[in-house]
């Protein structure tokens, strides 16, 4: 591995300042970028552990009914914390659909945010990537794409985002705070992860030396906690990421659905919501025909951008199946095997 | 060194008649989940230095520079092996001296052959400096076009398969018989490259005292692989001491030494320093060996009444460009279903991959699942269940020699594996069934089968004057329990107490115990065991039947028995004596003898001998989403004398999952342009976790087998993969009615045909 600095500032602000210069990366569990570093595809010259930073390992519930989530709790606590999952199931559910128990343990909530693709040419450096090297190409394009971007996707990149954890909180509203050279800002999750464009190596809206010190969640995120459900489809049952997820929340009232709260993970660059899905929910009756009909609009823009065309009729078939579950209410625990189609069966 | 375990005598341990048979629990168990067992790379002789392999990142061509200055400029590094600076060898890697020397990139040219392949070593004071080193070399390559898959380029008819075994194999006349069905099945099947994976990685400590090399590194073939590095290195193999005490998993990559395990011997004799050179995952994908893809067709010919007329195997396989080796996947039509006519061929493919080599199941793991399926195809065709037709067509003799078989309890597995699953009942037609949760499930079979094989191996004996016995042999254990199954074999053989004898083996100072492979290795090293203890005892016999001062004085050797430690007289139990009694009054401070375990010439060309098994699987498949879940396994195997019920039932649990692997998920994915491994990692090379391995359930059937070797033995290693991935795949379609040919099955290919 190549020689870099190791720095472990004592406050936020002395982070900030050393991960400003060019080349120096923050570093919290390293589940990923410790990978990345191993195999040669980031090469920084200096890491900001800011796994000591004090104060951000804290959930903290807001006055206002929200709940303000430290950057630095780790994905585990965060899924087994009993008022969490209780307010929050689905967010719950996808943190333990997530990597391996071990992974889990290690990986925080900040870092989970800034998880890079799993798009194998983006890993392979002896590949043509436009991620890693601007204007190289896409070797993904046409090579082994079956479980490549359906949506948002251009011709400069076919990457996903990986995250299960990303998928409930763009739907439920999430806010980043950041901290910057500039203070403190916040963006809505949504805004965070970016489409590839013709700029697919800027992955976020983030801007050298900006620190996300915490996540927060909005009071209304709570309304949906008795019907949510996170549903993903993968190549095996555990540590495998999403062939495609859905996360559904629904406010039902007097046999209505208020609300719908619908996202989409594995289908693109970023934690994907449906807001066209989220309008044809809303103020419907809840069944079958009109759970098919938000899943034609939530998939109306998708197109394939390899062998991966199933994806778009496989998104759509969760899309309904996680709105059916959302709408028969949310389970009293998270099933043993979290995120699983078969998570109903007994004894999954 | 020599590693030496002696068994605990807590109460799992306690002798009941005979050892042999006993679930003795591991007695290297302990060792390793404390962490004591020193594995290869836990190895640090003082001095050691790292060295470490830059691997080429095109699949073919020629590497045309590297900075090597910039590696050297590197804090740490020592030295930067390339094929302009190495030491010289006595042999040409690429010299084919027998059967098993494959040809090995040890630096002798710029030449590129397959993506991963080795094409620099830096040496340097730290692992990180020499990764970083390995780094800093930024090849340049004169790139060509790879030829990547089945359909690369010109087939031809390879000289052999597996080992020595005809391309083409005809017994009957497959024309008429198909022209003679009423029903016919001509399906064809692709499976996919897989690498071996085992969790430790190749790794080699190296250290040169003058012309001896003193080297710690997994092996399944101790033997072969010192006379491998001494033809390289033009010394005697009696130099070369290699120790192996623990194997992290071998499945055939470690059978034979491998370049990169040679290439750390290189660099240590480079630097004249101890070198340690571990192999990183990704780099596992390549030089090491891996089972090729496939693709098979199958023609079955079936009459009226359900019987075979006819079975043809075809298999393409890809072997790489520069060397031979044929997975021999037809063959695994040979044994099983009678038919008037047989056919197996295959067709080869050259590809720009590292050279494939022996994998767990070699042609039987790949042809297996083509076969059951197409069988599962013409039992459907003929409206027939998938056992009643393979009980139709079970063979009684070996269909393609006419041999009877050494022993064959197949039809016991069928019944008792059908009994525990609770196949009865399974309706004909697919899609019939649902869970009370609305999945679809399916139920499907398959036939399990593997050669019961004998290498050569050989063992010695010591019967001390305390009494106590020592048995020795240089034996591979790849975790599947080679410490604890000889010793039991040890101790019947003299006739003593688990406590009373000492067990030695995972080194090549110990007497050559061939090669752990082709699920060959307990019968072997048991035969020579067997051997070396029935020697070792008749030279103890003949001390005291020729010693008048002996109660057993005139027995003879043939009227003496050994039990528990003691001579006794046939004719006079009563008339007994310690083996300690014998050689106190002959004055001898031990006796020891030899022994050698192989195959049987006379036996072998009599009798077909194969182990046999009845996998059954029981699959839920989301009808909407296609998401397939293996939910019930089920398996009854025939394989000869058990010496370790608690070994073997883990063995074919392995096996079993193996199987469920192949059938759903995996699978090397390989980019067809660049000829790279896209999942080069244990992340995206999916093998079953603990959540997709259902409740198992394995049932040993008896089998005594006086043909195979003087114990019976048939060997469990390979045979669990076999039958159980097709078992999968059959139960796959009769939940959907899909009909997946492609392995492994992709959801993709399940929700599009499952509709809405």
């Amino acid at each position: 591995m190549m020689n870099f600095d190791y720095v472990r500032p004592a406050s936020v602000a002395d982070a900030i300042a050393e991960a400003s210069e060019k080349g120096a990366t923050y570093l919290a569990s390293g589940t990923n970028l410790l990978d990345l570093m191993k195999g040669g595809v980031s090469r920084p010259s200096r890491l900001v552990d800011v796994t000591r930073l004090p104060g951000l390992d804290r959930i903290e519930h807001l006055a206002d009914g929200g709940l303000r989530i430290g950057a630095l709790v780790r994905n585990a606590d965060l899924a087994h914390d009993a008022d969490f999952a209780r307010n929050y199931p689905a967010i719950a559910e996808a943190l333990l659909s997530g990597a391996s128990a071990q992974l889990r343990n290690a990986a925080t909530v900040g870092g989970n945010l800034m998880q890079r693709t799993r798009c194998a040419y983006f890993y392979d450096a002896g590949s043509a990537c436009n991620r890693r090297w601007p204007g190289a190409g896409c070797d993904a394009l046409k090579g082994e794409n079956r479980l490549h971007a359906v949506l948002g996707w251009s011709e400069g990149c076919i990457a996903t985002h990986p995250s299960d954890f990303c998928v409930p909180l763009v739907g439920l509203d999430a806010v980043v705070e950041i901290e910057g050279k500039g203070g403190r800002r916040e963006l809505p999750l949504e805004a965070l992860h970016r489409l590839p464009g013709e700029t697919p190596e800027r992955e976020t809206a983030l801007e050298r030396g900006d620190l996300i010190v915490a996540l927060r969640l909005p009071t209304e995120a709570k309304n949906f906690a008795g019907h949510s459900r996170y549903i993903k489809v993968r190549e095996r049952t555990s540590y495998a990421f999403a062939v495609v997820s859905a996360a559904a929340a629904l406010r039902i009232e007097d046999g209505k659905i208020r609300e719908a709260r619908l996202a989409l993970g594995g289908v693109a660059a970023k934690p994907w919501r449906a807001r066209g899905a989220e309008q044809v929910l809303a103020g419907a009756a809840p069944d079958a025909a009109v759970y098919r009909e938000a899943a034609r609009a939530a998939l109306a823009d998708a197109k394939p951008s390899g062998d991966n065309a199933f994806k778009i009729e496989l998104a759509q078939r969760i899309v309904v199946r996680a709105l059916t579950l959302a709408a028969a209410g949310t389970p009293d625990r998270i099933p043993a095997l979290p995120g699983s189609p078969f998570s109903s069966v007994a004894g999954a | 060194m020599t590693v030496e375990l002696n068994l605990t005598r807590d109460p799992a341990h306690l002798r009941h008649g005979s050892n042999i048979g006993q679930p003795l629990r591991r007695t290297d168990g302990a060792l390793k989940v404390t962490g004591k067992a020193r594995y290869a790379a836990d190895n640090h002789p003082p001095g050691m230095v790292y060295a470490v392999i830059a691997t080429s990142c095109i699949a073919r061509g020629r590497v045309t520079a590297l900075c090597v200055d910039a590696a050297k400029r590197h804090p740490g590094v020592i030295d930067v092996m390339t094929p302009a600076h190495k030491p010289e060898l006595a042999e040409d890697p690429d010299a084919k001296g027998n059967p098993f020397a494959f040809r090995m990139e040890l630096l002798q040219s710029d030449e590129v052959r397959y993506a991963n392949q080795a094409i620099a070593v830096v040496i340097a004071e730290t692992l990180e400096a020499a990764t970083e080193g390995a780094a800093l070399l930024s090849p340049r390559y004169q790139v060509e076009i790879a030829r990547v898959g089945l359909d690369a380029g010109e087939t031809y008819v390879p000289p052999a398969v597996g080992i020595g075994h005809p391309a083409e194999v005809r017994h009957g006349d497959i024309d008429a018989g198909l022209a003679a069905a009423s029903k016919r099945i001509d399906a064809t099947y692709e499976t996919p490259a897989q690498y071996h994976n085992a969790m430790e990685p190749h790794a080699i400590v190296a250290v040169w005292d003058g012309d001896r090399l003193f080297i710690d590194t997994p092996s399944q073939g101790m033997a072969m692989a010192q006379m491998r590095i001494a033809g390289l290195f033009g010394i005697p193999p009696a130099n070369i001491h290699i120790n192996s005490p623990f194997l992290g998993g071998g499945f055939g990559s470690k059978g034979l030494v491998s370049g990169p395990q040679v290439l750390g011997v290189m660099a240590a004799k480079l630097v004249g320093r101890p070198v340690k050179l571990v192999l990183r995952r990704s780099q596992m994908y390549g030089p090491v060996g891996h089972r090729p893809p496939t693709r098979q067709r199958i023609r079955i010919g079936t009459g009226d009444d359900g019987l075979l007329t006819a079975l043809e195997h075809e298999a393409r396989i890809t072997t790489s460009s520069f060397d031979d080796f044929y997975e021999p996947a037809a063959d695994a039509s040979h044994t099983l279903y009678a038919s008037p006519a047989i056919r197996t061929a295959h067709q080869a493919v050259r590809v720009d991959t590292g050279t494939p080599l022996f994998m767990r199941a070699p042609g039987e793991a790949t042809g297996s699942i083509a076969l059951e399926s197409a069988i599962d195809e013409a039992a459907f065709a003929c409206g027939i269940d998938p056992l009643e037709f393979r009980l139709k067509n079970y063979a009684e003799v070996e269909p393609t020699t006419g041999k009877p078989f050494s022993s064959k309890a197949l039809r016991q597995c069928y019944a008792k594996a059908a009994e525990r699953f609770g196949w009865a009942g399974r309706p004909l037609q697919p899609k019939q069934m649902r869970d009370e949760n609305g999945f679809l499930v399916g139920w499907g079979m398959g036939t399990a089968t593997f050669p019961a094989l004998m290498f050569q191996g050989n063992a010695r004996a010591v019967i001390r004057a305390d009494g106590r016995g020592v048995m020795e042999s240089g034996a591979h254990d790849m975790g599947q329990g080679a410490w604890t199954a000889l010793t039991q074999i040890s101790a019947d053989a003299l006739a003593l107490d688990l406590d009373q004898i000492s067990f030695l083996s995972g080194t090549s100072d110990l007497p050559d115990a061939g090669i752990a492979g082709g699920s060959a290795h307990t019968a072997t090293v048991g035969a020579a065991i067997h051997n070396a203890g029935a020697a070792v005892i008749a030279k103890l016999a003949e001390l005291a039947t020729s010693d008048e001062r002996s109660p057993l004085f005139g027995a003879g050797n043939a009227g003496v028995v050994a039990r528990a430690g003691r001579l006794h007289r046939r004719d006079d139990d009563a008339r007994s004596e310690s083996y300690a009694e014998i050689l106190a009054r002959a004055g001898v401070a031990e006796v020891e003898a030899s022994g050698t375990g192989a195959a049987d010439p006379a036996a072998q060309s009599q009798y077909a001998m194969h182990a046999h098994g009845a996998v059954f699987a029981e699959v839920k498949v989301d009808p909407e989403l296609g998401q397939i879940r293996a939910t019930r396994l089920v398996g009854a195997f025939a394989a000869g004398r058990i010496i370790n019920p608690l070994m073997v039932r883990s063995q074919l649990y392995g096996g079993m999952i193996w199987g469920l692997s192949f059938a759903l998920h995996e699978e090397a994915v390989m980019d067809k342009r660049s000829g790279r491994i896209l999942n080069a990692n244990l992340a995206e090379y999916h093998v079953p976790v603990n959540a997709d391995v259902p409740p198992m359930e394995v049932i040993t059937v008896d089998e005594h087998d006086p043909h195979v070797n003087p114990l019976g033995i048939k060997g469990v290693g390979e045979i669990g993969i076999t039958g159980s991935a097709g078992a999968v795949a059959n139960a796959v379609f009769h939940a959907t009615g899909i009909r997946v040919r492609n392995f492994p099955i992709k959801i993709e290919e399940v929700v599009m045909g499952l509709g809405g």
